[in-house]
């Protein structure tokens, strides 16, 4: 195992996202930071900045206005990366699906990888799902060596 | 000078929520802000008239995770009101103390996330490390951590036990410890103080001026708290509301600590008066023709709530106005003047709750 692959799979970062949430699942991926579920025992860091960030979270659907925001923040991602939908805002609308300004779930905007359900999500679904995410980002990390990238 | 244009946000490593700003810039200074909002906009007034009424309460409830059970509250109180239906004495205390616990854990993520804004990093976490003995207390009564439905129309979902009350009683004293241990860093600290004394300063006349509500209000020198109305049990609780004259970001910190201690003393209050009883009243049929206006105290300050029936199941409108749409005025009016590395903290200050402004 090189030295990036060994990296990233014992520390990935995360930048988080809010779509349309109502903050329920935003306070609990933070909550995932602090000390009592301390995601960063697990090499997790919260960054800001998407272009060091390995693993996204998004919380709360899509809407008409921030879905180009989304698509900016993965598309700023480097290769390989994962999408974490956390919450039913994100992975279906929940329910707000019907409101008039709701895309539905963020899969209609960006490729996603896991689905955390909840409303709200709790942190231990959370924590769960970002180390689900460390292994599709280990899988798609081979992907791409076997295509030579 | 020439000036620059800086956007802050939307998407921004100190804000959760997506607020977009751009900032007028001369040199480090700032002349002028425009905020621009929608980002969080999902058109929740509109999906609440296909909702049946009782449905509503779980819609407004996820206006914003942080404050849901003010607005399950408001809401409640306004169908109530419409529907003459009186509320059992034992419902009132249980939302006063739902509602208290709620405004903790929201005054301590504030503080938390005030302390990671000015690099604080181990005061974050230690005030969050706190915060979660009130989350705690929700699942083990409510059984959600965040968006706990505790309210219903005619009452409370659920009743709490004398253990449960006792277990309340010894954790918030146990709370009260706790942050009684950071208060001096976060009202004494040299450096801390140095980032928040005289910065964002909000005299009271510009804020009686531009309608500020809640914490920012009260740090400005205005005593106003709608809990003093004595909207449901209130009235029989013993308080003042916490003021100070200063109206800068010292003044927010100093209030917002403050009345995490008001919240203990409230919740402690409310279990020691609690009558026995009911905790929900029956009720039939549907709201009848009218409307009417509810108002409560957030942690963020005062909520409306309008509500007009037409006598059917469904609403025929709700709308609700929320204390961050009462506070960016303010906020516009504290940021000219003020250096680029103080913006995170003014808007901090103001406490944003981006997705019960939008909807």
């Amino acid at each position: 195992m090189g030295i990036i692959s060994k990296s990233r799979k014992k520390s990935p970062w995360v930048i988080h996202y809010d779509c349309t949430s109502c903050n329920g699942c935003d306070i609990e991926v933070l909550a995932c930071l602090t000390p009592l579920y301390d995601a960063e025992r697990l090499g997790i860091i919260n960054v800001g900045n998407p272009k060091h960030a390995d693993i996204l979270l998004v919380t709360g659907s899509a809407n008409k206005r921030n879905a180009h925001v989304l698509k900016n923040i993965y598309n700023q991602m480097p290769d390989p990366k994962v999408v974490v939908a956390i919450g039913a805002c994100a992975c279906t609308g929940g329910i707000f699906r019907e409101c008039y300004n709701v895309m539905g779930g963020i899969e209609n905007v960006i490729p996603v990888d896991v689905f955390v359900p909840g409303c709200c999500a709790r942190p231990e679904a959370i924590i769960d799902g970002i180390v689900q995410g460390i292994g599709k980002l280990d899988e798609k990390a081979d992907a791409m060596k076997d295509e030579g990238k | 000078m020439s000036s620059t244009v800086i956007p802050f946000g939307p998407q921004h490593p100190v804000l959760p929520e997506p607020l977009h700003i751009k900032l007028v810039m001369e040199d480090e200074n700032i002349v002028d802000a425009i905020p621009a909002i929608g980002y969080v906009h999902r058109g929740l007034e509109k999906l609440t008239e296909t909702k049946e009424f009782t449905q509503n309460v779980f819609v407004v409830e996820r206006v914003c995770g942080i404050c849901s059970v003010m607005h399950a509250m408001a809401y409640c109180q306004g169908i109530e009101e419409l529907m003459n239906i009186e509320v059992p004495d034992r419902a009132k205390f249980l939302r006063v103390i739902w509602a208290e616990l709620h405004r903790m854990h929201s005054h301590l993520l504030w503080l938390g996330l005030l302390a990671d804004a000015f690099g604080f990093e181990s005061l974050f976490m230690q005030v969050w490390r706190d915060r979660e003995k009130v989350m705690d207390i929700m699942e083990e009564t409510a059984g959600a951590r965040v968006v706990i439905s505790a309210n219903t129309i005619g009452g409370t979902r659920r009743d709490l036990t004398k253990e449960q009350m006792v277990k309340i009683n010894v954790t918030v004293d146990e709370i009260k410890h706790d942050i009684q241990q950071v208060e001096a860093v976060f009202l004494n600290n040299y450096t801390v103080k140095h980032r928040l004394v005289g910065r964002g300063i909000l005299s009271k006349a510009d804020a009686i001026e531009l309608c500020a509500v809640g914490p920012m209000a009260r740090a400005a020198g205005i005593p106003m708290d709608l809990r003093t109305t004595g909207y449901s049990a209130y009235g029989q609780l013993d308080f003042e509301p916490v003021t100070h004259s200063d109206g800068d970001n010292y003044a927010r910190t100093y209030v917002r600590l403050h009345e995490v201690y008001q919240s203990i003393d409230l919740i402690k209050q409310a279990i020691a008066k609690i009558p026995d009883g009911e905790h929900v009243a029956p009720f039939k049929g549907n709201p009848p023709k009218g409307e009417v206006i509810s108002r409560v105290e957030q942690p963020r300050g005062e909520v409306l709530y309008y509500l007009r029936a037409n006598g059917t199941k469904n609403l025929e409108r709700l709308r609700l106005r929320t204390p961050t749409f009462q506070n960016i005025p303010s906020l516009i009016k504290m940021l000219p003047g003020s250096q680029l590395a103080d913006v995170p903290l003014l808007i901090l200050t103001i406490d944003p709750c981006i997705s019960c402004t939008e909807r």
